[in-house]
């Protein structure tokens, strides 16, 4: 198979750590999603050589484990920067200013949703309801939550993360 | 002396766990000997992060708390004395808590989530033992008679779908709770997983008992890791417990439960797309019939309620399904955990029996807005619900009494709005977020959804002519819809048009100056 640049994480040794995870799961009823969970945790991503791997030790069909793949919003086909940005975009955050917030962090991000900063370092995701919605608008730097966020409190964080 | 600091995904948002630590740090540094608990919130989230102080078995208040307050607090309690600017008394004795009827949230705030003594010490598992002595026929019997409908959204009896689960055969049945909560406005599924994760393992052991399901599985959305950690470990706690397992509290019934967590679509909290989901499949709506209930997981017998729904039953088997029906009104039965969110003084959670006025809910619980400008509309019942605006806020909140403004009661969440709200620009996400989450099942969800996205930009650039094409988007997509998803999605469409048309019509320029 053609190697590109994105496809590279998958190195000699993840054929191993793929099979471990595989064999983790492999009695249980539904283990796709779970699997699927475990490799973008270890990789990031999905790597597309994990594909048939999986298809063949779940005997389903390399399409069957791609559909599911592209299906869900969480399964990613390249690699975040190593920080994560997640703005709330949904009705309670909206009702707070949310559309304002995010319109000024990609200005001062210079990047827009699902894009990464130049450097390579923060991508900007958008989130649909982080469940809280009492205290919006609300966002997530690499899994901390930040309730009533503010453009100068969220830019704050991400420079100290970024640095 | 206890300390008490919830680990609630609101509280921490707004620093709960930076409050802790300073108050870990001022203890030792003042050498004041106290225990710090880490509880769920109890609901007051404008008071976020509220710590509780212990004393002679009162728990007072003090919030919302910062770490700058804390070494003046614990001074104050090494004094031996209460005193503090962000004193706010008991807690129990608030006006927020007195409200409140909590039978479903009666611990939330209160315990430790995860400690099965605790749980035990506020009357957890009372359900689960008379369940186990009433049997399988004697559960369903309560629940009827509790007149229990599904929280998810559908409003379908429980007790129907549990009797028909009950009465259908297969090798292995199953009890699946919904815990995809997408919601915007709702939180109360996470609330609950992370501030009494027992009680729904509760639920679901009953559930079980009741329809002879031997295995579970709480499907938990991604964006939720605190609630995913809770129930992970309280579904250890209940196993080593023995409330959990092949003869659960030691009687002839076994079951056991799992957590799997989503992966990001909207979608599958719908039941039949959450049960491909489990399965491993692309998160598609099923047909129906067959009902999951015949024909679920695995093309086995399956009961799918969400979390709110199953988190009812313990109490209503320690204290019987004519109490809880005797709260509610008209079919609307029990008590409601209503959350109120957005742009709102006082926004949280509160249990009350089903009745209040959304104008009580909104004005009188909620305190109005929090920009303090006037309201403009509401959103009840999440993405798919309709806006509200003053004018009907009479309206009791019930499942028919919504029904019948057009609206609906979904999972009881409510977003408030300020006049400052653009109805074109929320009708253009509501659009929006259908066409994004879309299963792609039906046409006129998949590609209605984009056209009505579309027709709204024409609307909004002044073309007053593109308004019938989204009135008869609209319509096509309520009736030729297989799901909730692009059935419902106009419903907010249409309210907004309804309610606030000159927001659709008149030159562009003019709509920003008014809404500048
Ligand atoms: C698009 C869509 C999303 C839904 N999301 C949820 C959800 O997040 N949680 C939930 O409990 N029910 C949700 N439902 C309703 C479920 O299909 C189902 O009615 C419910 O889980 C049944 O449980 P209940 O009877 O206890 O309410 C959704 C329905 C649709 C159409
Ligand atoms: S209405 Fe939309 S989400 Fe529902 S089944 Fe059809 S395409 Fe899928
Ligand atoms: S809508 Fe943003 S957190 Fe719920």
């Amino acid at each position: 198979m053609p190697s590109t640049p994105q496809d590279s994480v998958f190195d000699s040794d993840s054929q191993d750590r793929l099979d471990r995870i595989i064999a983790t799961h492999a009695g249980r009823e539904g283990p796709l999603l779970p699997i699927l969970h475990d490799v973008q945790a270890e990789w990031g991503m999905i790597p597309e050589e994990a594909q048939p791997i999986i298809a063949k030790a779940l005997g389903l069909t390399r399409a069957e484990v791609y559909g599911v793949v592209s299906f869900y919003h969480d399964f990613r086909d390249h690699p975040a920067g190593p920080h994560v940005l997640r703005l709330c975009r949904a009705e309670a955050c909206i009702s707070m200013g949310g559309d304002e917030l995010a319109d000024q962090i990609c200005r001062a991000l210079g990047i827009g949703w699902h894009e990464t900063t130049p450097d390579g370092r923060l991508t900007l995701e958008p989130v649909f309801c982080l469940g809280l919605c009492a205290c919006a608008p609300s966002a997530e730097l690499d899994g901390k939550l930040i309730g009533r966020a503010d453009a100068a409190r969220i830019s704050r964080m991400v420079a100290e993360v970024r640095a | 002396m206890r300390i008490f600091v919830p680990i609630d995904a609101a509280a921490r948002a707004l620093g709960a766990d930076e409050v802790a630590s300073a108050l870990e740090a001022a203890l030792q540094d003042q050498g004041v000997g106290a225990r710090i608990i880490r509880n769920g919130t109890r609901g007051m989230i404008w008071l976020e992060p509220l710590v509780e102080v212990e004393r002679d078995g009162i728990r007072h208040g003090f919030g919302p708390v910062t770490p700058e307050d804390v070494p003046a607090l614990v001074a104050a309690l090494a004094a031996g004395g209460l005193d503090h600017p962000r004193a706010l008394g008991p807690v129990e004795d608030l006006p927020w808590m007195r409200g409140q009827t909590r039978l479903t949230f009666a611990r939330v705030g209160v315990t430790d989530p995860v400690s099965m003594a605790d749980y035990q010490a506020h009357g957890g598992l009372a359900g689960l033992r008379a369940a186990i002595a009433a049997g399988p026929e004697g559960i369903i019997g309560q629940v009827m008679e509790s007149g229990l409908r599904g929280r998810g959204g559908a409003g379908f009896p429980t007790a129907i779908k549990w009797k028909t689960v009950a009465g259908a055969d297969g090798p292995q049945k199953y009890i699946i709770c919904n815990a995809d909560e997408g919601d915007s406005g709702s939180f109360a599924d996470r609330m609950l997983m992370e501030g009494d994760p027992l009680c729904l393992i509760e639920g679901m052991a009953i559930a079980a008992i009741a329809t002879g399901a031997t295995q579970g599985y709480v499907y938990i959305r991604s964006e939720y890791p605190d609630a995913i950690r809770a129930m992970t470990e309280a579904i250890g706690a209940a196993r080593r417990h023995g409330m959990l397992g092949e003869a659960m509290l030691g009687s002839r019934f076994g079951y056991d439960m799992e957590v799997r967590v989503g992966a990001g679509a909207y979608v599958c909290g719908e039941e039949t797309s959450l049960l491909n989901s489990l399965e491993g499949k692309r998160g598609v709506v099923r047909a129906k019939p067959p009902l999951p209930a015949l024909q679920g997981f695995l093309g086995r017998p399956t009961v799918v309620n969400n979390v709110l729904s199953l988190a009812a039953v313990p109490w209503i088997m320690e204290h019987g399904g004519a109490a809880y029906g005797a709260l509610g009104i008209g079919r609307s039965k029990g008590t409601i955990p209503i959350q109120i969110a957005g742009n709102v003084r006082h926004g949280g959670l509160y249990e009350a029996a089903f009745g209040m006025s959304l104008g009580q809910i909104v004005m009188e619980i909620g305190g109005g807005t929090a920009s303090g400008r006037p309201v403009k509309a509401v959103q009840v019942g999440g993405p798919l619900g309709a806006y509200i605006p003053p004018a009907h806020f009479d309206v009791p909140f019930g499942y028919e009494e919504l029904a019948g403004k057009d609206g609906l009661l979904g999972h009881a969440g409510i977003t408030v709005f300020d006049d400052t709200a653009d109805a074109l620009k929320l009708a253009r996400f509501a659009m929006e977020f259908c066409a994004v989450e879309s299963c792609g099942k039906c046409t006129p969800c998949r590609i209605g959804s984009i056209r009505a996205v579309e027709t709204l930009d024409r609307i909004a650039a002044g073309d007053g002519d593109a308004i019938p094409i989204l009135t008869d988007l609209c319509n096509t997509m309520k009736w030729g819809s297989l799901c909730a998803l692009g059935g419902f999605a106009p419903f907010p469409v249409m309210s907004l048009l309804t309610h606030f048309p000159d927001e659709f019509t008149g030159p562009a320029n003019a709509r920003k100056e008014a809404a500048e």
